[in-house]
Parts: C-alpha cells; sequence; structure tokens
C-alpha cells in the first residue's frame, strides 16, 4: 500500500516535473534523450500492413505486441520501448510517412503505463515531397499530419490529426513544434505548429534549407488542485485571528486624501478670502495697485444699480 | 444615525467600486488596441465621471440603498414573473357536488394543477420533476386528486381544495410497462374505495384513503402488453385484458377484494392486432388487425374469447386511407378516423357494427360524460373558415344536438388537439356545456356560451431558445400638450415620492407611490429607451410558435405559429431547434425591421431536413421561409453583414457540407473573401471525438450550388474511449464584450488575459463516473477539464479531478470558466475556475517600450502562433446541485461579473466572480485585500439576499439568458422553465445612473433653496457694503 502511494506520488512528481519544464520555458524543450538505454532503435523489422512503401524513412514500427509489456508486468516498472510513425499530407493529399518517434513505455506496479523519454526522428523532404511544400507555401494552404491514437496497436480508434498553415514552418530551415497530449498509452490530441509566433499576414517564404528543426514535447493531465480542505481548525481559526489581529491601519491620508484635498482647497481659498477682507479696509496703499481695479469694478457695478 | 452610518459606509463601498472601474479605465487606456475605437473611451471617461457626480448626489439626497438585495416594496418594480403549466393532457372537473368551480390538470411539464374556471388563474400547482412523467389523472372520494407518475411507479393522492398531498405509494414491480389507472366508482372493499393501479408489471388495489396497497397481481412475466383494465359496474370483478406478442388475446378474471386469479383465458387470432384495444363496453373491445384494413370485435363474455372481423371496406367502401381509432370513450361505440373524416359507429349485443354518422373536419373529440341516469353526451370539435365549431351530442342518438356553437379562433394558435367538456346545470335547469380545449400551439382555453371565457398561453412553459431585439427607435412629433400634462403628472409623482421620502406620506399616498411605481407607463412603451431596458424577448417555444414579449412586464406583443414549424405531410415532426439575429439594423439600415431566424427540423434525428423562417421582429409576420433544405447539423452565425446588415449564416450539414445564408451573390463575394479565415469544430459525443474542420470548395454534385462548400478535417481529438466520454461543452458568448485586456493585479502588475473566441472548454468523465452520482466509486471516477482552442485543435489547458463526476455545468467568460460538479469524495458539489492569462505579452509593462512603440500590442494575432499562457485554478465546495449556469453581461464589460446559478431549488443565484477567483488565498496580503481579493474559504457563501428571484421560484428551471442593458452598471436576466421570470440586475450596483425612485422633487427644492440662500446673502453682503461706503 505504501508502495504503491509513494509510486503515485512519484508518478505524479515526474508529471508535474514534466509540465512545470513545459510551463516555465522552452529552452528546456529538447529532446529526452537517453542514449545508452536506445542502443536497439529499428531493432525489429515488420512491415506495418497499411504502408505499402517507405522512402527514405527508417523502417515503420513494430507494433510492440502486448506480450513484451505482459511478460514484464511483474517487473514493478519495467520499462518497453515503442516506435509509432507520423504521417503527413500536403494539402489534400494522402497522409504518408514522414517519420518515426520512439518512446519508453513505463509499466508501474499498479497497472497504469506511460509513455516517457521520447525521441523523434524526421525523414527529410524527397524533391518531390519538397516541390509539393512549396506549392503549400505557394496557397497558404495546410501542411497536416497524424499520429495514431494508442501507441500499442496503432492506429487505434483513429488517428488523431493536426494542421498548420504551411507558411508558418519556414524561417531558416523548417522548424516544427510537437505537443503530443497522451493519457498512458492513448494519445489524444497533437498540436503541431512553429515553436514561435507565426504573424498574420503570412508571408510566402521558402526555407532557407530543406532540413526539420523538431522540438517534441508530451504531456499529461494536470492534477486538478483540491477544494481547500479547512474545515473547522483553520476557518475557526481565522475567524478568532480575525478579531485578535485587527488589518494594518492605513493613515488617515491614504484613506482619505480624495476628501482631504477638497477640503483643503476649501479651507485654504476661506483663508485667503478672511486675509483679504481682514486686510482691505487696513491696508489700502501697499496694495494700491491691486486696489484700483477692484474699485472700478465696484464703482461701475454701482452705477449700473443706480440706473 | 444609523441611516446615516449606513450612507457613509454605501459611499465607500460604491466608491471602492467606482475606483475599481476607473483602475480599469486607465489599464484600457494602457492596453487600447487599434480594435478599440477612440470615441468609446472618451465616452467612457465623461460617463464615469458623470457618474461620479451622480453617485455624490445619490448618496447624499437620498437614502436609498443600493445593495443588492430588495426591499419588500421594490418587487416587482424592475422583475416579473409569470406562472405557467405546459400542455395539458389530462383534465378532470371537479363534480357538481362539491360546489368550486375548478378543473384539475396534468400536462407533458409534469406539472399538476388546479385552475380556477372563471378566470384561469392557478389555484394550486405541483411540478414533479422532469422524470417523474404523469401517466393518468383522476379524482377519488370526490375529495383527492389522484395522479399515477413515474412509469406506474408512485401513486399519489392530492387533496383538491388546497393541492396539499395527502398520501403517496411507491408501487414495486418488475419490469416496464404500460401504467392505467382507473378509480371504479363503486367498488368498495371493507368501506374502502379501490383504486386500481396497472404499472411495472402488476396490478395493485390501493385503498384511496391511506394509499395502502391492498393486494397486488403479478401479470406481466409472460410479458402480456397489458391493454385495458375493465370493472364491470356492481360486480366483484376486475378483467385485465391484453395481447400477448403480436397475436393472442389474454383475459383475466380477477377478484376484486383479494387479487385471486380466477380465470385466465387466451385465445390467439391468426391476422395479428396492430393497434391499441379500445373498450367499447364492459365486454367488448375493439381493434385493428395487423395490415389495418379489418376491424375486429373481441368478446370476452365469461371468459369465452370470440373475434370477429369485419373489413373496412364493408364498412366505407373503398378507401384510400389507413383507418385510426380514436382513443375517446364512447358508450356502446368508438370513432374511427379515416380519409380526414371520423365515422361513428355502434356496436350492438351481438358483435354487428353500425355506422351511425360520418362527420367531416373533426379536430378533436371528448370522452362521454353522464348528465343523467343513461344519458351521456360527448364533444366533437369542427374546423372552418376562422371559426371553430363546438357541438355537443348525446350518445344515445348522434342525429341531435345537444349544443351547437361557433367561436372565433386566432389563426395564431392553430387547430384543436384536445378537448374535455364538463356539464353543469343552467339557471332554467337545463344542461350547459363548458370545453376546456388545448390548441396545437399548446395554450389553454375555457369555451362557454359561445364564447372563449379565458386563455392561457401555456406554450410559453416550453420554451426552446431565447433571443433579444431591440425596439422601434421613438419617433419625433409629440405634441406640446401630451408634453405638458406628462410634466403635470411628473411633478405630482415626485411631490408625492418627496412626500414619502420626508415621511410625510399618509397611507393613501403610500399606496399610490407604490402603484405608480409598478405601473410606470414608461416600462411598458413599445419604444427604445435610452437605457436600453426595453427590449423584446423572442421566445420559440416546443410547439413551434414564436413569442415576443416586453421586457417591461412581460405581455406578449405579438405571436405566430410558424407554417414551417406546423406538422404537414413533408414535414411529420417538427422541432424547433434555434433562433438567431438574422437582420440587426445599425445606422445606415434603419429603416428596416430586424428580423429573427429560425432554425427548425423536420424529426427527431440529426439528418433529417431542415426549415429555415425569417421572422420581422416588430410586426411578426414570416418574411421568408425554406422547408425541407437539407439537414442541420449546426448553424454558424459569421460576424459578416451585407449592405442590408442581413448576418451571412453558415449551416453545417450532416455530410459536414456547409450552406451559406443568405442566398444572394453579395453574400457569396464577402463570403469568398472570407473563406480561407472560416474554422469550426464538431463534437462527436459518442464517438468521443472532437474535430476542426475548414472550407475547401464549393460542393461537388450534379446540380451546380454555388452556396455549397465542401469541408475538410484540420485537427482532431480522440479521446480515449475506456477512460473519458465527454459530458459538457461550452463556448463564450459570441457577443461578449471585454473591456480591458489586462489585470491589474496588487503588486502594481499587470497580466494578460488570454481572450480568444475560439476557446472551448471541454468536460469528460470516466465511462463508470456517467452514471447518477452514487454509481462509481471515487478510485474509479475522474472528470478531466480541457481548454481548446478551435482554430488549432491545439490542447491549451488539461487538468483532471480524481474522485470527481458529472453533471458538469459550466460557464465560459472573459478569460475564465467556472464549471460544477460532484466530488465524491468529500461527498459534496464543488466548483472550480480556470483562468487563462498569456504570457507572450507580459513583456508590455514597459512603459518605455509603449512610448516607443515597440511593443506587440496592435499586432494581429494569430491562432498559429504558439501561445503561451498560465492557468490559474482553484476549486470550492458548493452547497446546491445546480440546473443552468450564466454570467452577466454588460454592454462595454467594465462592470465586475457575477455568475447566475438557477439552483435545484428552482432560483437563481447571483454569486459575484470574486469568490471564484483563483489568487484567493487563506490571507491575503494587505495590497491584495485593496484590491478587493476575498480571503481563502472552503466553501462558496450564499448569502440569502444575492437571491436574483427574492421569494419566487421559477419552476422546471432550463436557463437563464442575461442581455446587456445600453446602461453599463446593468444588465437583463431572464430566466425561463415551467415559470418565466425576468429582471434588471446590476452586479457593481447602479454606479451610472439614479434609480427610478430618486426624488428629483428633492433635487429640485435643494437648489431653489439654495438659489435662495445666495440671493439673500448677496443682498445682505451688498448692504453691508453701502452701509460701510457710507461710514
Amino acid at each position: 500500500m505504501a508502495l504503491s502511494f509513494s509510486r503515485s506520488l512519484l508518478v505524479l512528481g515526474f508529471s508535474a516535473l514534466l509540465c512545470i519544464s513545459v510551463a516555465a520555458a522552452f529552452q528546456s524543450d529538447e529532446l529526452l534523450l537517453d542514449d545508452e538505454e536506445f542502443g536497439l532503435e529499428g531493432g525489429l523489422h515488420t512491415k506495418s500492413p497499411d504502408l505499402t512503401y517507405t522512402r527514405s524513412s527508417p523502417p515503420p514500427p513494430s507494433p510492440p505486441t502486448s506480450s513484451t509489456s505482459r511478460k514484464r508486468f511483474s517487473d514493478p516498472d519495467s520499462d518497453s520501448k515503442i516506435q509509432f510513425q507520423l504521417h503527413h499530407a500536403f494539402g489534400d493529399s494522402d497522409f504518408s510517412p514522414a517519420g518515426t518517434f520512439s518512446a519508453r513505455l513505463k509499466t508501474w506496479n499498479h497497472g497504469g503505463q506511460t509513455l516517457t523519454k521520447l525521441r523523434f526522428s524526421r525523414n527529410a523532404f524527397t524533391e518531390e515531397e519538397k516541390e509539393k511544400f512549396a506549392l503549400l507555401l505557394k496557397g497558404d494552404d495546410f501542411y497536416r499530419i497524424r499520429l495514431p491514437s494508442s501507441v500499442l496497436n496503432p492506429p487505434g480508434r483513429d488517428y488523431v490529426i493536426s494542421s498548420v498553415k504551411a507558411r508558418c514552418l519556414p524561417r531558416d530551415g523548417l522548424d516544427e513544434h510537437f505537443v503530443i497530449h497522451t493519457d498512458g498509452i492513448n494519445i489524444l490530441a497533437v498540436n503541431y505548429g512553429s515553436p514561435g509566433a507565426c504573424p498574420y499576414p503570412r508571408q510566402m517564404k521558402l526555407p532557407g534549407k530543406w532540413s526539420f528543426n523538431s522540438h517534441t514535447v508530451l504531456k499529461n493531465s494536470e492534477q486538478a488542485p483540491r477544494a481547500p480542505v479547512f474545515a473547522e481548525e483553520i476557518l475557526g481559526g481565522e475567524l478568532g485571528e480575525g478579531e485578535v489581529v485587527p488589518p494594518p491601519e492605513r493613515s488617515l491620508w491614504a484613506k482619505y486624501w480624495m476628501y482631504l484635498i477638497p477640503l483643503g482647497l476649501i479651507v485654504m481659498n476661506a483663508i485667503t478670502q478672511a486675509m483679504n477682507m481682514a486686510e482691505e479696509p487696513g491696508a489700502g496703499q501697499p496694495a494700491g495697485q491691486a486696489q484700483q481695479p477692484a474699485a472700478v469694478q465696484r464703482g461701475s457695478s454701482s452705477a449700473v444699480r443706480r440706473r | 444615525m444609523t441611516l446615516s452610518l449606513l450612507a457613509h459606509f454605501e459611499v465607500l463601498t460604491s466608491y471602492k467600486n467606482f475606483h475599481r472601474s476607473l483602475r480599469s479605465i486607465t489599464s484600457f487606456v494602457v492596453t487600447a488596441t487599434q480594435r478599440e475605437r477612440e470615441g468609446e473611451r472618451v465616452t467612457m471617461g465623461t460617463t464615469s465621471m458623470a457618474s461620479r457626480v451622480f453617485l455624490l448626489l445619490l448618496i447624499f439626497l437620498s437614502s436609498t440603498n443600493l445593495s443588492l438585495s430588495l426591499y419588500e416594496d421594490q418587487v416587482g418594480l424592475m422583475d416579473w414573473h409569470q406562472q405557467y403549466i405546459g400542455k395539458v393532457k389530462g383534465a378532470v372537473f371537479h363534480t357538481q357536488k362539491s360546489g368550486r368551480r375548478r378543473v384539475v390538470v396534468s400536462t407533458e411539464e409534469n406539472v399538476i394543477a388546479s385552475l380556477d374556471l372563471r378566470h384561469g388563474e392557478i389555484f394550486w400547482r405541483h411540478v414533479l420533476g422532469s422524470n417523474d412523467v404523469i401517466d393518468g389523472i383522476d379524482i377519488a372520494l370526490g375529495k383527492y386528486v389522484i395522479t399515477l407518475s413515474s412509469g406506474g411507479g408512485i401513486l399519489r393522492a392530492w387533496n383538491l381544495p388546497d393541492g396539499q398531498m395527502v398520501w403517496e405509494s411507491f408501487l414495486e414491480g418488475s419490469g416496464a410497462s404500460k401504467s392505467l389507472l382507473t378509480v371504479p366508482t363503486n367498488l368498495k372493499v371493507d368501506k374502502d374505495n379501490l383504486i386500481l393501479v396497472f404499472g411495472k408489471g402488476s396490478l395493485h388495489a390501493i385503498s384511496s384513503i391511506d394509499g395502502e396497497v391492498l393486494w397486488k397481481k403479478e401479470i406481466a412475466p409472460e410479458s402480456v402488453e397489458v391493454q385495458q383494465i375493465i370493472q364491470p359496474l356492481g360486480s366483484d370483478i376486475i378483467y385485465v385484458l391484453g395481447f400477448f406478442g403480436s397475436s393472442q388475446f389474454d383475459a383475466y378474471k380477477i377478484n376484486a377484494r383479494n387479487g385471486e386469479l380466477l380465470k385466465h383465458n387466451s385465445a390467439t387470432f391468426s391476422g395479428g392486432f396492430s393497434s391499441e384495444a379500445l373498450v367499447v363496453s364492459s365486454e367488448i373491445l375493439v381493434t385493428l388487425d395487423s395490415t389495418r384494413s379489418k376491424l375486429v370485435i373481441i368478446s370476452f363474455q365469461d371468459g369465452e374469447i370470440n373475434y370477429q372481423q369485419t373489413h373496412i371496406s364493408d364498412i366505407f367502401g373503398d378507401s384510400l386511407g389507413t383507418p385510426v381509432l380514436l382513443p375517446s370513450k364512447l358508450p356502446g361505440m368508438f370513432s374511427v378516423k379515416i380519409d380526414g373524416a371520423v365515422v361513428f359507429i355502434r356496436v350492438t349485443g351481438e358483435g354487428k357494427l353500425e355506422v351511425l354518422d360520418k362527420i367531416n373536419n373533426v379536430a378533436a373529440i371528448s370522452d362521454a360524460i353522464s348528465l343523467s341516469e343513461g344519458q351521456q353526451a360527448f364533444a366533437l370539435i369542427q374546423h372552418g373558415d376562422g371559426k371553430i365549431h363546438l357541438t355537443v351530442k348525446p350518445s344515445h342518438d348522434l342525429s341531435g344536438d345537444l349544443l351547437k356553437e361557433s367561436i372565433d379562433m386566432d389563426n395564431q394558435r392553430g387547430t384543436v388537439h384536445k378537448i374535455f367538456i364538463n356539464n353543469y346545470i343552467r339557471t332554467d335547469r337545463s344542461h350547459g356545456f363548458r370545453a376546456l380545449i388545448v390548441m396545437e400551439d399548446h395554450s389553454l382555453l375555457l369555451l362557454q356560451q359561445g364564447a372563449i371565457v379565458w386563455s392561457r398561453e401555456d406554450g410559453l412553459a416550453s420554451i426552446v431558445d431565447v433571443v433579444t431585439s431591440e425596439l422601434p427607435v421613438e419617433k419625433e412629433g409629440v405634441s406640446v400638450a401630451k408634453v405638458e400634462q406628462n410634466l403635470f403628472e411628473w411633478l405630482k409623482g415626485h411631490i408625492l415620492k418627496l412626500k414619502g421620502t420626508l415621511m410625510l406620506a399618509s397611507a393613501e399616498d403610500v399606496a399610490a407611490i407604490q402603484e405608480m411605481r409598478l405601473k410606470s407607463f414608461e416600462k411598458s412603451k413599445m419604444t427604445r429607451d435610452h437605457n436600453g431596458f426595453r427590449k423584446l424577448l423572442i421566445v420559440l417555444t416546443r410547439a413551434g410558435k414564436l413569442f415576443a414579449l416586453h421586457t417591461g412586464y412581460g405581455q406578449v406583443v405579438w405571436s405566430l405559429l410558424l407554417p414551417t414549424l406546423r406538422r404537414s405531410e413533408t414535414c411529420e415532426y417538427p422541432t424547433g431547434l434555434n433562433i438567431y439575429h438574422w437582420q440587426v439594423p445599425h445606422h445606415h439600415a434603419l429603416d428596416e425591421n430586424p428580423s429573427v431566424l429560425v432554425v427548425g427540423r423536420c424529426g427527431k434525428n440529426s439528418d433529417a431536413p431542415g426549415v429555415l423562417s425569417i421572422v420581422d421582429a416588430y410586426t411578426g409576420k414570416e418574411i421568408n421561409s425554406m422547408a425541407a433544405i437539407h439537414s442541420v447539423a449546426q448553424v454558424i452565425p459569421l460576424p459578416f453583414t451585407d449592405s442590408t446588415e442581413q448576418r451571412l449564416h453558415l449551416l453545417i450539414d450532416v455530410n459536414q457540407h456547409g450552406h451559406l445564408y443568405p442566398r444572394t451573390s453579395e453574400a457569396i463575394d464577402i463570403f469568398q473573401r472570407e473563406l480561407t479565415n472560416i474554422y469550426w469544430y464538431s463534437v462527436e459525443a459518442d464517438n468521443g471525438i472532437i474535430k476542426g474542420h475548414v472550407l475547401k470548395s464549393n460542393c461537388i454534385q450534379e446540380v451546380i450550388d454555388n452556396y455549397c462548400f465542401e469541408s475538410k478535417d484540420i485537427w482532431s481529438i480522440v479521446f480515449p474511449s475506456d477512460s473519458e466520454r465527454i459530458i459538457a461543452t461550452v463556448i463564450r458568448k459570441l457577443s461578449e464584450v471585454v473591456h480591458t485586456q489586462a489585470k491589474a493585479i496588487a503588486d502594481e502588475d499587470v497580466m494578460f488575459k488570454y481572450i480568444s473566441k475560439n476557446l472551448l472548454f471541454v468536460a469528460t468523465v470516466a465511462p463508470k463516473g456517467s452514471g447518477p452520482i452514487g454509481t462509481a466509486t471515487p478510485e474509479e471516477s475522474w472528470l478531466t477539464v480541457y481548454l481548446i482552442d478551435t482554430v488549432t485543435g491545439r490542447i491549451l489547458h488539461r487538468m483532471t479531478h480524481h474522485g470527481s463526476q458529472g453533471p458538469v455545468h459550466a460557464v465560459f467568460s472573459e478569460n475564465w470558466v467556472v464549471y460544477h460538479y460532484f466530488n465524491l469524495r468529500a461527498h459534496r458539489y464543488e466548483m472550480s475556475v480556470i483562468e487563462i492569462y498569456d504570457q507572450s505579452r507580459a513583456d508590455n509593462k514597459d512603459v518605455w517600450k509603449l512610448v516607443l512603440g515597440k511593443h506587440n500590442l496592435t499586432s494581429p494575432i494569430s491562432s498559429y502562433s504558439r501561445p503561451e499562457v498560465v492557468t490559474k485554478s482553484q476549486s470550492y465546495f458548493f452547497t446546491y446541485s445546480v440546473k443552468a449556469l450564466a454570467v452577466t453581461l454588460t454592454a462595454k464589460g467594465i462592470t465586475s461579473k457575477q455568475v447566475l446559478i438557477g439552483t435545484i431549488g428552482d432560483q437563481v443565484l447571483a454569486l459575484d466572480k470574486r469568490f471564484l477567483d483563483p489568487r484567493r488565498s487563506v490571507n491575503p496580503t494587505t495590497a491584495e485585500k485593496e484590491e478587493g481579493i476575498i480571503p481563502l474559504t472552503d466553501s462558496l457563501p450564499i448569502i440569502p439576499q444575492s437571491y436574483v428571484t427574492h421569494a419566487l421560484k421559477v419552476e422546471g428551471l432550463r436557463g437563464i439568458v442575461t442581455v446587456p442593458a445600453k446602461l453599463e452598471s446593468t444588465t437583463l436576466a431572464f430566466a425561463y422553465g415551467v415559470d418565466l421570470f425576468f429582471t434588471q440586475l446590476a452586479p457593481s450596483r447602479t454606479y451610472d445612473s439614479l434609480t427610478d425612485d430618486f426624488s428629483y422633487a428633492l433635487l429640485l427644492i435643494t437648489i431653489v433653496a439654495l438659489i435662495a440662500a445666495i440671493f439673500v446673502t448677496w443682498i445682505l453682503s451688498e448692504k453691508k457694503e453701502l452701509r460701510e461706503k457710507w461710514r
């Protein structure tokens, strides 16, 4: 029990780590290479029935029979290597192989399986494909890719498809970014696109060199935050504390500046007026210059009134 | 003293709100993009300044309370509530002896109600749950209403006068079957009247006094499809009659005293039975054979079953139509509908058939009622030249009429669907009849003495969709006299209000004030008002009728029974789907009336052909209609309009072809320009697949159709079928306005909201957890939520709630989504919030960059750029289960939001969005508190004053619609179900206007007093000055 708990903690921790690495910065989005464990790439050569031709691509995947995983099921967290193929299509054309993903299938002792350590080998475009891609660029059309929805028995229920406007890919080379959303051995969705921005009036631009620069990320589901289960102690504590520690009192100024400023202005105004009134009778001489127009004003106004 | 304190408090809180809106305005200025117009900013500034002045006036001059809750006398001021019952399917009248003129009805909305026969008002009403369908209704002992519901599972007795439940019996049984309720009049067992119920495969005898099950006899194990229960008058025998398979008739003879099976006979019939059996007399049943060409008379006298077959053609001659037995219960005879006419056939004792009469254009026939000893009568309704003709005939003599009346009928009510009659003794001791008729539009009318006594628009109990429309602009040229009179009235009113405010008003004055407030004619004017409170609510009901309700008092402005949604030869099961704004005229097309598009389909499946109607929103006239077009799977209102402001709509059929409407060349030109920028998605909930589509080219068909486009899939998400099942998808409301793209947070920092119209919220549950709550353990149930960009199919956020399950209700607004689900571990409902923020624009906080223009705020946003988003999320417990979720919408989106929750108690609760803020923490810092962050609690508070529906209930609540008013602070909310409720809400209080009860007179007097004071002081100072000069 405790063991499985710690295992699940480990899973959580790992997926959290994965997510954090995804969310935080994308410099770390490099392939999780683990070379010494992947010595047997392309070890099994079996043609999958739906593929009639393979061009310059590495041999098509060997769907690992369930026996491999079943066999090592007793082992708490056994690994098995699996491969699945990426297909692509230009515009409305049919899908053809475009590369191979390989990953390790980790089997946990509670029966769950997760994909880890994904790596990707991309086939280079053939001349024909280059032409097709250039056509897509010209027409601002879609470059489509697909992955099987189940990695153990492809294609599973259906392929998951993703598309991008071809003009988003070319930079120096062809930059692409895969986010593969998995749930155990199932692939829910693949998000495909350029690793950066793709500004809207998409400019027609041929890639400098026809080589792919691929980034791949595996994503699992996050755990949702639990509702805060602080039933009595914290609620009660908070209530009690609320009485004890009043919120830090702000100064009068900070609180009522909006009332104090007009009040200040009014007071200032009143004071100056009072001073004027006080000065008026006594100090006529020093302010003679200023007094004159006021007197004139008063005279004229009284004249008006007399009429 | 307390009053002034309160007012002071109000100032502070209101100021805080105001301050927040000011801050949002400043942040708006920072983030202003090209998309927002300059003018708006200026007007917002000025309105808010004006609002400040008004606010201060409001606080100091009137002691009106600004809080969200209402005072008792404010009920009905801004809200209205209407009660309905739905389409009546059964009715029983009170007997003569009980003396009360009432009728008890059961409806398709699972309502039982007692209605006043004089006025049609509801005396009492009970709304049973949506899964508690009423199968039968009757009266027992003259004082109880008996209802059978839930497929024969629940029998209830309600007290006739007040509707209180007297008893309730749960009937056990195995298997589902047709359920029948019979209340024999004279079947007594130990001084106890029996109620016979057939349901769940068993016959139950139930005491009508306390609902106790006296005996139970299982009938169904042999899978007999029971058709009738007959209890011959004055005997202790019950016959249970049914079909076994399609060709065997079974009769069970049961002792009514103890349920003992006395005899069981069965006989096969080679022809097979096709329809339901109809009782003609206590020993004879009538049915049709499987080819519907023969009438079969089944007699089961003394347990001997005899069949007699008669060819239809022998009776009617050669006819083309297929006969249909009408289910009306008539003594000794039955009625057959054939070739549009109804034929009455009497069955004589030896099983002979005798055609009595053939009547054309019959719409409905009632059951027979007994007038006196041995005399029975029934009513039938005929349609003809805009009138309906009601005829009451004695059942022994069809040639004579007891009553013949013609009544003018509004043709918007359609045909008569059902009729129930009742008799009474006239003043001259003759028999009078009243008829309750149910129309095609589900309205209920009472006919008596050749007139419609009352009518109820009960179609409004089954609203399918709602849109709003503006009212026409007020025309100029109002006469001066009218204005003067209004001025006088206005002054008088305000003097009265002043009296009320100064507590000088007498009781009559108070009553007058209250009446004036409730009946202000302003509210029901048929023109647009300055604040945008007056609108038309255009609702589509399940009957296929459109109603325009005025938001003032909810009165029906016009109604239209849509011809395209009426049952016809070509359209067997028409269903209305949705309403859309078809044409919303703005400045340059103001002389046109706005119109709405009603989309329906001719059948229950999504591949049925669709129907479209375009209806003028002011007059309620159908402008255009298209019937039997392609199927309609999705309707996408496009953000483009043509020169007459008609909105372009793309209708997607089941083959994923897009069809453009309106079908004009101008529309196609506009559409072709934007063809590459149109994306949509489809959800296949059964398969667990969501797909994204884009338009490709014109359809490849035999007939060239320029308005038809093929599509292709550009992305797909396949949810693993063994672990996830889609249960909810929610998008943002397309009309929502977001005011500010940035959110200022406590430490002088700014976060940019990720605002995209293309976000889709999807919730999936584990297949085991998709049943009702309690069927799955926490370990095997989980809930996963997704935020998906519908252009690229990118999953922006994905999160699992372990140990949780549906049903999920969600609402999406701005950059957040709030959803409600059940937490199995905590045994409580929970609500969660997800907010999504854009990190790619986080660098724009630097003012210098902004000044130098080195920001990316004005660059167009493309979904193909990789988004850098962060999400914040938090969960809270919530007490209630939820029927509907909505969010308040305001004109400019400045006002803070409230989540409107339709609770299980059929009320609407307004919950401030601030309670659903993922930045809440247990001990917020001072800065956070200042910002308005509420300390974190584990559950969301339910404040009794925040019920929008105050003391009322919106029975059978199904949906909440919110519409912004022109006044920024106010939003209009309409909740519908069996009842309708409408109100105005001001989530941040009405900071930008004075309330209706603002005392202008007091303001006027204050101003006059001030001016007077100025003059007095001026004169005094002049005098003083003069005195000083003369000194």
